[in-house]
């Protein structure tokens, strides 16, 4: 066995993630009054793939762990087992456990047991319960189940007749192995019978000649025996017989294997057979003895899932292009000038490819929203019983794409509002009556498409901001003085100041104060925003506006001091020719621009970037006035050029970041330009509170004349 | 501390093939200001003409700017004013080396600017002499070594310690004119 299983333990991470998702939704739609046998179903299969997997590769910790859970899912799905609520409870500390058994094998630590014997045990209070009608399968599995305790007065010995057929070892089964695994199991002696083996001359190396006498003196069960047997019954005969034991009396002298018929009509194992055929091919009719090659190392890449849909439309454009490109081929051969018409005809559908190409790779990196939102239901359901309040969680546009880099740095700042919505936000049950509001308390989470950006909302019925607090809070950090007056807007923005928190309690949920600006910094830096709407005792609505992709921009090219560079059209509010009556200047050395109602610093950017402009008289140059957060600037250019799309290329990847840089990419004539990046910008050019506070003192002058 | 510990892997690599004597590396050698220089050629990517870069704002004088080598944007680094040579203008002649450095986390790509390519020498480790303690004052982490082609001192350089590192240890060229004194 010279494969290295580990290349695929990247794969059954994953899918054995996907799994306990899969079983945890699961769970949270089971309502325990009415079982519905499709989603035990899936729980099932979930637990079930995950369990023949990871025997596969050697997680044995992972897969007893998994068979108890199992053990009683099979209870429960035919129906010799009422689930109780409690079940589900427990059901979900094991997909927890799970779920942290398998981090640690994929980090390559040592995985704690504590927990999933634990929880074994709790599984084991739950089968062995009195009161229930056990029928004669599942005393079965209970004892299979209890095995571990089992002591060793309780032995069989089980005479196991296995006669594989000649093509076994082509289906990747190593007969090995498992008289390996019966060992694990018991004391093991085999007998071989060669009767079968052909000459020399005529031997099939890829055939099995051989069947065996098995005698095995094992505590275990039967079931547990024939769990060894399970993925090759197809393939050979197996007859196990007790002879003589605790279980002798219990047991038929012969029983046929396969005795658990709905094994074999669970759909879930045909891909399990696939798994130990990929991981395992064709051995030698004398098989060597398996090295399993245990790294410790966790792979660091990252895989995505793709839809077949998205890499056949992919597949398609690549063939237009081609076809194009051999058009321009011929074209390019007998150039004339009557060709020059059909020319430009094949360049336009040239571009026309490549767009389209683009934004179908582009589309392989986007994936539904539903993988953040997924892990709400189960965090909505565990704080409502840990504060003791009613929520409904309602989800919508689950189906929104995004960028999958995108998807991976929203989720801890989503986690945090939703948490502080549910615990800031809505109130107690009784609160809740009081104000005449209905006791179960409502989160939404809404996603949708809004020109180039995606918008989520995080809505709760609460009791909305309060303002007074937020006022109070603020000017006891000193964050505005006490006699400034504010727009309820501006009160709000207060929550995503450093160090601000109005719950009069800290609760492990929230309140710690180190929230919001966090949130607010790791939305920016993927080029988002957020604001907040508030409406006392009606709720607030968080939202998140965020660029679709992080690799491509709309961007407006501008010139300064002969240089190109890219301003993100995003955050481009107006371009204009300077009124210069409208400028003013500041002591300090700001100049403010007056824009309608609104005074906007200006930034040169020349002086900013050390250039030689053009001319350093404003009225000959162009104000573009750019918006980031709520700060609004002027930048000063020399010209304005096209409008593109760029392809966002990192500075950081061979040089270092880049102060009022954000990137670079590569235009047309295959130079490089740099995009600005705003909020550096800002900084940079001086426009801080102070400046700001001038600006106030400045503008209100000017109103005065 | 990283590049601490690539200095260590490299004394333990000098050692070693000290002791088997056969080990020889192949460095390419360039020109600057009438002195040679070699770096090791397993760490050069290829060797283009000067063209034209776009200046990265505020950055220090010796870094010229980015280009676009097919698609990757690499920062262009002026040996010359980066040891504190007196600045020539580009000619025909000027080429640019562009070389995998090894960073602390990930391998980067930079080209420099050097006066002209001269040769590939096939040196013998032992041939190298480490570069003298010039005190404190001077840094030679930057210095791999130095060698004696033809009665000519070649300095050989770590591209890792001189490109590599975030903050680029200041480079003067009387250093290196003081080491060829007491070489």
């Amino acid at each position: 066995m010279s494969i290295d299983l580990s290349q695929f333990h990247q794969v059954f991470f994953e899918e054995s993630f996907e799994g306990l998702q899969v079983m945890e939704s699961c769970l949270l739609e089971l309502d325990c009054s009415q079982v519905d046998s499709e989603t035990i179903n899936s729980i099932f299969r979930a637990a079930h793939s995950i369990k023949g997997s990871s025997s596969t590769f050697g997680f044995s910790e992972v897969s007893e762990f998994t068979h108890v859970l199992e053990t009683l899912l099979d209870q429960v799905r035919e129906g010799k087992r009422q689930l109780q609520p409690d079940h589900v409870d427990l059901l979900l500390q094991s997909v927890d456990c799970l779920s942290n058994m398998l981090t640690a094998l994929q980090a390559g630590t040592a995985v704690d047991t504590a927990q999933s014997q634990q929880l074994i045990q709790a599984f084991h209070q739950i089968l062995s319960g009195a009161g229930e009608p056990a029928a004669v399968g599942a005393t079965q599995s209970e004892v299979a189940a209890s095995a571990p305790t089992v002591s060793a007065s309780d032995s069989t010995c089980w005479h196991i007749r296995f006669v594989p057929e000649a093509h076994l070892l082509r289906t990747g089964n190593e007969p090995l192995r498992m008289f390996r695994e019966l060992a694990e199991l018991g004391e093991l002696e085999t007998q071989v019978n060669l009767e079968r083996l052909p000459d020399l001359g005529c031997l099939n190396p890829e055939e099995c000649y051989l069947s065996w006498d098995l005698y095995l003196t094992s505590s275990h069960p039967r079931t547990d025996i024939e769990e060894i047997f399970e993925w090759v019954v197809d393939d050979c005969e197996v007859v196990i017989t007790a002879s003589g034991g605790l279980f002798g009396e219990r047991e038929q002298p012969a029983e046929e294997f396969p005795a658990p018929a709905e094994v074999m009509a669970d759909p879930a194992l045909p891909t399990e057979q696939a798994a130990p055929a990929t991981a395992a091919r064709a051995q030698q009719a004398s098989p060597t003895p398996a090295t399993r090659k245990e790294t410790g190392k966790s792979a660091e890449s990252t895989s995505i899932r793709v839809s077949i849909e998205k890499i056949d439309s992919l597949v398609n454009l690549v063939g237009e292009l081609v076809i194009t490109q051999s058009m321009l081929g011929q074209m390019g051969a007998d150039l004339n000038l009557n060709n020059i018409q059909k020319l430009q005809e094949g360049l336009a559908q040239l571009e026309h490819n490549t767009r389209e190409l683009q934004e179908s790779v582009m589309r392989i990196r986007m994936l539904p929203i539903s993988f953040t939102f997924s892990r709400f239901p189960r965090m909505v359901r565990d704080l409502s019983r840990q504060l003791g309040k009613k929520i409904e969680l309602k989800m919508l546009g689950e189906q929104t794409e995004l960028d999958k880099t995108v998807m991976e740095k929203i989720g801890d700042p989503l986690v945090h509002l939703v948490r502080n919505g549910i615990d800031h936000g809505l109130e107690s049950p009784e609160q809740r009556l009081a104000a005449g509001k209905p006791e179960t308390g409502t989160i939404t989470l809404n996603a949708f498409h809004q020109g180039g950006n995606i918008v989520i909302e995080i809505i709760d019925d609460g009791k909305g901001l309060n303002r007074e607090r937020i006022l109070q809070k603020a000017i006891a950090n000193g964050v505005i003085s006490e006699h400034e007056t504010l727009s309820d807007e501006q009160i709000q923005e207060l929550i995503f100041q450093p160090g601000f928190s109005t719950a009069e309690q800290v609760t492990d949920v929230s309140g710690r104060g180190v929230g919001m600006d966090v949130v607010r910094r790791n939305i920016q830096e993927l080029n988002g925003s957020i604001e907040v709407r508030s409406v006392e005792g009606q709720g607030s609505t968080f939202t998140i506006r965020l660029p679709l992709t992080l690799a491509i921009l709309d961007g407006q090219l501008v010139e300064v001091g002969g240089q190109t560079y890219i301003i993100p059209l995003v955050s481009i509010v107006e371009s204009l020719q300077p009124d210069m009556r409208l400028i003013n200047h500041v002591a300090g050395g700001c100049d403010v621009f007056r824009l309608r109602d609104e005074y906007i610093p200006i930034i040169k950017l020349w002086e900013v970037f050390g250039l030689q402009p053009r001319s350093d008289n404003l009225a000959e140059s162009l104000l573009v006035v750019v918006e980031t957060g709520n700060t609004k600037v002027a930048l000063v250019v020399d010209d304005l050029l096209g409008q593109q799309q760029v392809v966002i290329k990192s500075m950081a990847t061979n040089y270092h970041k880049v102060d009022g840089i954000s990137g670079a990419t590569i235009l047309g004539d295959g130079t490089v330009s740099l995009i600005l990046e705003i909020t550096d910008l800002i900084a940079m050019g001086g426009v801080t509170q102070q400046a700001k506070n001038g600006l106030q003192l400045v503008s209100g002058k000017t109103r005065a004349a | 501390m990283n590049a601490m510990e690539q200095r260590g892997h490299e004394q333990i690599d000098l050692e070693v093939s000290g002791r088997e004597n056969d080990q020889t590396d192949q460095y390419l050698t360039f020109i600057m200001a009438d002195e040679e220089y070699g770096v090791d050629i397993l760490s050069v990517q290829e060797i283009r003409g000067w063209e034209t870069v776009t200046p990265i704002p505020n950055s220090p004088p010796h870094v010229k700017g980015v280009i676009n080598l097919r698609g990757t944007i690499v920062p262009i680094v002026d040996l010359r004013q980066r040891f504190g040579l007196e600045r020539v203008e580009y000619g025909p002649l000027t080429v640019v080396i562009v070389l995998k450095v090894a960073g602390a986390k990930a391998s980067r790509v930079m080209g420099i600017v050097v006066d002209a390519v001269s040769d590939v020498y096939s040196l013998a480790n032992e041939e190298m002499k480490s570069a003298p303690d010039l005190g404190d004052q001077v840094n030679t982490a930057y210095i791999k070594g130095l060698v004696n082609v033809n009665n000519k001192m070649v300095v050989l350089l770590d591209i890792d310690q001189l490109l590599g590192v975030d903050s680029i240890p200041e480079v003067s060229i009387s250093a290196i004119k003081e080491m060829k004194e007491s070489h």
